[in-house]
């Protein structure tokens, strides 16, 4: 299949600028888990991720290797292509980052409720 | 520039604009609006959005009462996309940034997503695509009403790249500013294809995703001749087509001059060419083209192009506007002959495991007398009008011709005591299209008043291979030196009683057999309009002393591969430029 020039319509690009940010900030928190459920992370559990991310004040970041998304973007959570045995790193940045990453990590380590 | 192969269905070449109707037919007008239109546009994106999301929240009730929660989570995803994928930031953004139509950017950005979902590895995360496509739909739907943008309004030359046309939107070609098509479904025996050959217009089609890739107003190249697609092409690319395309013009110029020479061999003989039409408009193309007349007139399109059944009357006017069309020259109608596709299938109450050699055709006529008789009733009422002739398809014996000329002879009844006029002659012939037909031929010519072999389907009984089937296509050949006896037998019988016969398949529009053709005593060809010039052409370079060598060397041979090789060779020495 040939390469297409468009650029990408949004993140998924290798994410230097924030992780600095998050690094400068007091409440800057971060997590790897793994994704347990065989599906991965299709379009059920995504839509229970953003919907719990979107429940915190904090900016949410879900890292997998270079690529870095919004955790509240389900679009951009779905791209990740985040399948069974991926690792991803949560970080989270604001108010109450420790409460959304302690949350989410249970989550996605919950296999969604789908094991 | 992205280069796409698939099914060459249509030779020639176009350059043009793209225009992309998906398989929910949306186009969309205008790729650009002034400055001035954005906030209206941006508030028919906002329109769009609230209207979607409300239709998905119904959705979702409706689901869940139905069918659970479960299944009704799909469209909290669709929801959860619309709202919270920041769709809306990223197309406002390429509204205000690129004036982009508010249609045009949610095409482009949703586009653009889908692409990226196709290129995963997990299939299952890849099917997500269809969600993302769906959602395109919807807003697209909000923003540019309902059902297909008739593509009549196009004002230039413009490429249809389409995921797959419908029966009226084939027959609605020949009207618009469309010179080439590229499709997602279809191949070579696709309805579609048989359309777009006739009208003469490249296509190339199981393309598989060339609606996704190619976006509106991309410049599109068709190779029709090597099944190619090329999608916004580089200079170089552009510069060799557009000298193939001069190239292909030159030599079009050349064949349209020998229109009103005559089809005669150096040795006088004389050869009928004819032309096999679909629609009522192409007997105006078929005379353009040097037709003296309508070899084989395809009745299907009638009953395809809708789903009620054609009317009497509206069988009549198609009849009549063909007849009228060509004035003094003959019209061969063949009744209907649909099946081992969706029309009886969809009539049937279980679908036939092995529909070509199922109920279609005159069998499925002889056994729904009643709207049988609609057709032939047309027909007869018809042959006041010019010379008729009436064709029964895939007669495979003798019953089946006498039921069938029965069936006229109360069709005839029918008119008589309605008081309307007919010819009781008319001339009613059959098309030799299964071996059975063939091999009995004696028989069965002695109640026909001519015949038409239909090689098409001739030879996919006699050689049981499917033309349609990929994986086989190439064993399906004329070159068969069993299909050659076959025609050599037939047509030496038709001579020897008098009988007219010509050859209806698409054989008679090849090149390479025109000699063989000749030699065995052919004198009447019927093919698609724009074949006619070339046919001509190797008739009136030959004479029939010379076909009638070549044609007995021919079926000298044992394998197809010996005919092609020696007939190419034959036919090169005489019309160099034919093949």
């Amino acid at each position: 299949m040939g390469q297409t020039e468009d650029p990408p319509p949004s993140a998924l690009v290798p994410c230097e600028g924030f992780a600095e940010q998050i690094e400068t900030t007091l409440n800057g928190e971060s997590r790897t888990v793994t994704i347990a459920n065989p599906q991965g992370l299709h379009a059920r559990p995504v839509m229970q991720f953003v919907d719990l991310a979107g429940q915190f004040q904090s900016r949410i970041l879900v890292r997998k290797g270079n690529f870095a998304v919004d955790g509240k973007n389900p679009m951009e959570m779905m791209l990740l292509e985040a399948s069974q045995g991926t690792e991803l790193t949560l970080e989270a940045n604001g108010p109450d980052a420790t409460q959304a990453i302690e949350a989410l990590a249970q989550l996605i380590e919950n296999g969604f409720g789908e094991r | 520039m992205e280069i796409k192969k698939g099914i060459p269905c249509s030779h020639g070449v176009a350059i043009a604009n793209a225009v992309v109707l998906d398989s929910e037919e949306y186009r969309i007008s205008r790729a650009h609006v002034s400055r001035e239109d954005i906030p209206k546009e941006l508030g028919h994106l906002a329109r769009a959005f609230d209207a979607s999301l409300a239709e998905l929240d119904q959705l979702r009730e409706a689901t869940t009462h139905q069918l659970g929660q479960d299944t009704a989570a799909i469209f909290d995803f669709h929801s959860g996309l619309l709202t919270q994928g920041r769709l809306r930031e990223q197309i406002s953004g390429l509204m205000e940034q690129k004036s982009y139509s508010a249609a045009y950017a949610v095409r482009e950005v949703l586009r653009g997503y889908q692409r990226r979902f196709q290129r995963m590895q997990d299939q299952l995360l890849r099917e997500r695509f269809k969600d993302v496509r769906d959602i395109e739909r919807r807003l697209l739907r909000h923003l540019c009403g309902d059902g297909g943008e008739d593509l009549a309004h196009l004002t230039e030359s413009t490429i249809l790249v389409a995921h797959d046309l419908t029966p009226s939107q084939s027959a609605n070609l020949a009207h618009t500013q469309i010179v080439g098509l590229a499709m997602d479904a279809g191949g070579l025996t696709s309805h579609t294809a048989i359309v777009v050959r006739s009208l003469g217009i490249p296509a190339v089609m199981g393309l598989k995703d060339i609606s996704t890739v190619v976006s509106g107003s991309d410049t599109v190249i068709v190779d029709g001749t090597k099944g190619l697609v090329i999608v916004r092409p580089d200079e170089e690319m552009l510069a060799e087509y557009r000298a193939e395309e001069q190239r292909m013009r030159a030599l079009a110029t050349d064949l349209i001059e020998l229109r009103d020479k005559p089809a005669v061999t150096m040795d006088g003989e004389r050869i009928t060419l004819l032309s096999n039409i679909e629609f009522p408009y192409e007997a105006h193309t078929s005379l353009d083209k040097g037709a003296e007349g309508i070899g084989l007139y395809r009745t299907e399109f009638l009953y395809l192009r809708s789903e009620v059944e054609p009317t009497e009357e509206e069988h009549y006017q198609a009849y009549r506007s063909v007849v009228q069309a060509v004035g003094d020259g003959p019209v061969t109608i063949r009744t209907l002959d649909l099946g081992a596709d969706k029309y009886t299938q969809s009539q049937s109450r279980e679908p036939e495991r092995n529909p070509f050699l199922g109920l279609r055709s005159i069998r499925y006529c002889l056994q729904n007398l009643e709207p049988f008789k609609v057709q032939l009733r047309a027909l007869l009422r018809v042959s006041t009008e010019g010379e008729i002739r009436i064709m029964f398809p895939l007669i495979s014996g003798l019953m089946e011709l006498r039921q069938a000329k029965m069936a006229i002879g109360d069709a005839m009844e029918d008119l008589e005591e309605m008081g309307i006029p007919f010819r009781r002659d008319i001339p009613i012939g059959i098309m030799v299209e299964t071996p059975a037909a063939a091999l009995q031929i004696r028989e069965l010519i002695r109640e026909c008043d001519f015949l038409s072999i239909g090689t098409n389907d001739l030879i996919q009984y006699t050689l049981a291979v499917d033309r349609g089937n990929e994986r086989v296509a190439p064993l399906y050949t004329a070159s068969h030196p069993a299909v050659l006896r076959l025609l050599r037998d037939t047509v030496r019988i038709a001579r020897y009683t008098g009988v007219p016969c010509s050859l209806c398949g698409e054989m008679a529009g090849e090149p390479m057999y025109v000699l063989f053709l000749l030699g065995i005593g052919l004198r009447a060809f019927s093919m698609a309009p724009n074949d006619i010039p070339e046919v001509k052409k190797i008739i009136r370079s030959t004479t029939l002393a010379h076909a009638m060598k070549v044609s007995k060397k021919t079926l000298t041979f044992e394998t197809d591969r010996q005919v092609s090789n020696y007939l190419r060779d034959a036919t090169r020495k005489i019309a160099p430029d034919s093949l």
